[in-house]
């Protein structure tokens, strides 16, 4: 589903990804961990090309982000992406953020697009907050809001970059959980988290990075054995230190 | 001669030649807002662009009409031109004078509320496959203006105003009217009293106007009591 090939990337003269290669089948969940700076960030933007590149390839269902005749906007309209900080859109309702793309991206009818809106809310347990505003809710709220936001476009894949670092910790599980369902329902996830409890329950595989360069990418059983590299372990165990 | 007439004070209140003077300074605000709004941020998109083709005329232009007083703007639009062979009414001036002046301003005004726009919302809307018109249509737009409106008010209130600059071209607004009165009937204070209080009207009324638009703007940004409360 989503093929990342050499890919390499510049700021100037410092580079923030180093041939970076892996893939994520159809349905896998792949949960990508790294010290921050790492690249981790930038290398999942790349994916729905937020971000550009300067070395390698990237294809998404069969298209290449980077080739200069692909229309980005088409390609990410088929890809979900749910962000740190929510990024619903403040002066728009909850129903009007979850239907604005599919009407005007996808040119859902109103009522077609509404009829989405309301089932995904539904799912994501937040139905009778479909008139409020994005500042009116919760965090953990506004972060399932925007999951279910993504979903409405029926994306083949989702990319979920470090989706609970800005909640409170007792919302981190009402939004893990419905990741974590989403997962179970076959869906194509590529999530960048220091969450190594969801890694370990839900991931398939798990890749770290480290200085822009893809040190591990290996089975979750293996990552949480004893199969990693040093610098992971290193990582992990500050991670898990206390 | 009285120290003040008051029954003139108060025939001048509800004279229709000045009250048309008013209706005059209306239209013209009206118009040189909405007028210098399009342009405004025409001007405002093209000083953002990447391209300096774009931006270094945009700041040009705001430079030179920052740069200069509106009554000189006025009077060479209207006495100098013709000698380019320009020639405009005295309406047309006033009115291309006042909206390319206000174009200036307001094009700064509305960089700012774009600026203001979190880069993050951009993102997020391209990442739902948005096109850049759409994002500046439905996501940039509808935030920014939140942020332009009190400084844009504000524009509304000076102009309503400075459209008085406008009377030195003969241009017939309250002001101008006022005058024309003051030199038939030389009851000076009496009719420069009545000329204020139109202009507190107007600018009192807009006030109002302007805190209900605000308030409609702000409607999604009241938070209800303590979010965790909201289940």
């Amino acid at each position: 589903m989503i093929t990342i090939d050499s890919v390499s990337k510049w700021y100037g003269d410092f580079q923030v990804l180093k041939n970076c290669t892996t893939t994520v089948e159809k349905g896998a969940v792949v949960v990508v961990c790294g010290p921050s700076g790492s690249g981790k960030s930038t290398l999942i933007k790349c994916v729905n090309g937020l971000e550009d590149f300067q070395e390698g390839t990237i294809t998404v269902a069969g298209t290449s982000v980077g080739a200069p005749d692909t229309d980005l906007p088409k390609l990410r309209s088929r890809v979900g992406m749910v962000f740190q900080n929510f990024e619903l859109f403040p002066h728009l309702s909850i129903m009007d953020n979850l239907t604005i793309a599919q009407e005007k991206v996808l040119g859902r009818s109103r009522s077609e697009a509404a009829e989405k809106a309301r089932q995904l809310l539904a799912r994501v347990d937040l139905s009778a907050q479909a008139q409020k505003y994005p500042l009116q809710l919760s965090g953990g709220q506004q972060q399932r809001v925007a999951i279910a936001r993504a979903l409405a476009m029926d994306p083949v894949a989702m990319l979920f970059d470090e989706p609970t670092s800005a909640l409170d910790p007792e919302m981190v599980s009402e939004v893990l959980d419905v990741m974590t369902s989403l997962a179970r329902e076959g869906m194509t996830m590529m999530c960048v988290t220091h969450e190594m409890g969801f890694a370990r329950k839900v991931a398939d595989r798990v890749i770290f990075i480290d200085k822009g360069e893809i040190v591990d990418d290996r089975p979750t059983e293996d990552f949480f054995g004893k199969e990693r590299s040093g610098r992971a372990e290193q990582f992990l165990s500050k991670l898990l230190g206390h | 001669m009285q120290i003040w007439n008051w029954s003139g004070f108060f025939d001048y209140l509800t004279n229709p030649f000045i009250l048309g003077g008013a209706f005059t300074t209306l239209w013209l605000t009206a118009v040189a807002i909405i007028g210098g709004l399009v342009l405004g941020f025409v001007l405002a998109l093209m000083k953002m662009a990447p391209s300096r083709l774009l931006s270094a005329p945009a700041a040009g232009y705001i430079w030179l009409f920052r740069g200069t007083p509106l009554l000189v703007q006025l009077i060479v639009i209207y006495t100098g031109l013709p000698q380019l062979g320009i020639k405009l009414s005295v309406v047309e001036s006033a009115l291309i004078g006042l909206t390319l002046n206000e174009a200036a301003y307001l094009a700064e005004i509305v960089r700012a509320g774009i600026t203001a726009v979190p880069q993050g919302q951009v993102r997020a809307a391209r990442a739902l496959g948005m096109r850049e018109a759409q994002i500046m249509r439905y996501i940039v737009m509808p935030q920014a203006l939140r942020i332009i409106i009190p400084p844009l008010g504000n524009s509304v209130n000076g102009l309503l105003k400075t459209t008085s600059v406008t009377s030195v071209i003969s241009m017939e607004e309250l002001l101008r009217r006022t005058q024309v009165l003051i030199q038939e009937r030389f009851m000076v204070l009496e009719l420069f009293a009545v000329a204020a209080i139109y202009y507190l009207v107007m600018t009192t009324l807009w006030d109002i106007v302007q805190r209900r638009i605000e308030r409609r703007f702000g409607r999604a940004y009241q938070q209800l009591g303590s979010a965790t409360e909201q289940r």
